[in-house]
């Protein structure tokens, strides 16, 4: 167990290389309840999201999510996350490290607004099911359809007695949900989500956060405080997919300027030669100059590769450009390659 | 767990099995296990002197990177080439096949400062 932003929380059950792989190939479950639930009410709630998320929430359906970033004035990032529309309400789920950056920031911003907002992180929990077998497995134990939920889209049910909602998302590159359920009945749903055991043959085992790294890694989704910080803005980090610059928001102004000028640096995939792994904070060369640094690397369990995400001067962005990487004395090779490193074959 | 009674330990989770001047190190099983899933070691060129205290390689893991520290200092005489390949040697059989390399001691007396397996045994329990 690890310290995680005030979280006790699991690295890995019985092997992050074997977890990784029982979610690529079967179904993992995962405790996220570390992130942060807030929930907004009130009539001026689209209003402040809209100035607050650097993606057009404005237009959203109910059952609808969509990841955003929420930046500074300056474009530097404070978080990323995700918005969900419900029918009375909207949820902000936000990283764990952030949860209170991000609860001042939107209470800043809502003065004077008729805008609610209740932290229900501690009193609900939040699980992610994640690999091929994912959905089949929830249709049975919930005994619901949800061949009608598209991606990005959620809806709420009931168990028994207790509410949930679940969400076809996740932060693995597979197929997947995420449930958001009271904390005080995960003690009772967890054995029937884990297949009532752990025996070795069962469908669904837990995974910690070691996989969720490795996972998400190979996916290119990028981590808070790795691919995306307060240093930068979301252009740079690869992300502009989700700015709309032709809405207003905080952080637009100087993200426009950084587009029209030009953006000096951007993160990029980068695939080296051999097994090691490097790890944030490493320098990228290339003529024998630093010309960046890793942001996240792993030895991918699906791949065989040995992969990182870095940050790097935009002359060395382009896919086959060749940069090294200094590891102590030694500078391994490696080349520009496309994000994500694996993509699920649909 | 096991811990072999036939070498000494260090507290950064070295273990130092010595036949005359000649020291084999590598890293405890419980080292092992906490770097999880061992997926490169980098291990220094035969002949290099190394000093007492110093890192003499590195141990990759899918969760970090740690250094392989030497309480001895000497001449490395041997490194374990099987490593290059099957670096999951070390999570598999790491008081064995696992060793990491072989130093030639100019000093054997650092290791009389090393716990023994009872103490390291206590020390990880």
């Amino acid at each position: 167990m690890v310290d995680f932003a005030g979280w006790s929380m699991p690295v890995m059950y019985r092997g992050i290389i074997e977890e990784h792989n029982h979610t690529r190939t079967k179904c993992s479950l995962f405790d996220v309840s570390h992130m942060g639930r807030l929930y907004l009410t009130g009539k001026d709630t689209e209003a402040l999201l809209q100035l607050v998320c650097t993606r057009n929430v404005g237009d959203m359906s109910v059952g609808l999510s969509r990841y955003t970033h929420i930046c500074r004035e300056d474009g530097g990032i404070l978080d990323d996350v995700i918005v969900s529309r419900f029918e009375d309400q909207y949820l902000v789920v936000c990283n764990a490290s952030n949860r209170q950056k991000i609860t001042d920031w939107l209470s800043k911003h809502a003065a004077g607004k008729d805008v609610k907002m209740t932290d229900r992180t501690m009193e609900t929990a939040m699980i992610a099911l994640q690999g091929p077998e994912a959905i089949p497995q929830v249709e049975k134990l919930l005994n619901i359809d949800l061949s009608g939920l598209k991606r990005y889209h959620f809806q709420t049910g009931s168990y028994f007695t207790f509410k949930y909602a679940i969400f076809r998302s996740g932060y693995t590159g597979e197929d997947g949900v995420e449930l958001i359920l009271p904390a005080g009945i995960v003690k009772l749903a967890m054995p029937a989500l884990m297949g009532m055991g752990n025996s070795d043959d069962a469908v669904i085992k837990p995974a910690g956060l070691g996989a969720r790294d490795s996972l998400r890694l190979e996916a290119g989704m990028p981590l808070y405080g790795h691919e995306l910080t307060e240093d930068w803005d979301s252009l740079t980090a690869r992300q502009g997919w989700c700015v709309h610059l032709d809405k207003d928001f905080i952080g637009a102004d100087a993200m426009r300027e950084k587009k029209e000028k030009g953006l000096t640096r951007k993160i990029v995939g980068l695939k080296l030669e051999g097994r090691r792994t490097a790890r944030q904070g490493f320098e990228v060369r290339a003529n024998g100059e630093t010309v960046g640094q890793v942001t996240s690397g792993v030895l991918s369990p699906t791949l065989g590769d040995s992969i990182a995400m870095a940050l790097v001067g935009i002359d060395h962005t382009k896919e086959g450009t060749q940069l090294s990487i200094q590891f102590g004395e030694k500078e391994v090779p490696a080349t520009v390659v496309k994000i994500p490193f694996y993509k699920l074959s649909s | 767990m096991s811990v072999p009674n036939d070498r000494k330990y260090s507290d950064s989770h070295e273990w130092y099995m010595v036949d005359g001047n000649v020291v084999t190190i590598g890293i405890t099983e419980f080292a092992a296990e906490e770097l999880t899933d061992i997926t490169y070691v980098e291990l220094p060129a035969v002949g290099k002197e190394c000093a007492a205290g110093a890192a003499v390689g590195e141990i990759e893991s899918v969760k970090a990177t740690s250094d392989l520290i030497s309480a001895i200092g000497g001449k490395v005489v041997a490194v374990n080439e099987e490593l290059a390949d099957h670096p999951e040697l070390v999570n598999d059989d790491a008081h064995n096949r696992g060793w990491m390399i072989k130093i030639e001691a100019s000093d054997l007396s650092p290791l009389d400062d090393l716990m023994d397996a009872a103490a390291y045994g206590e020390h990880v329990g």
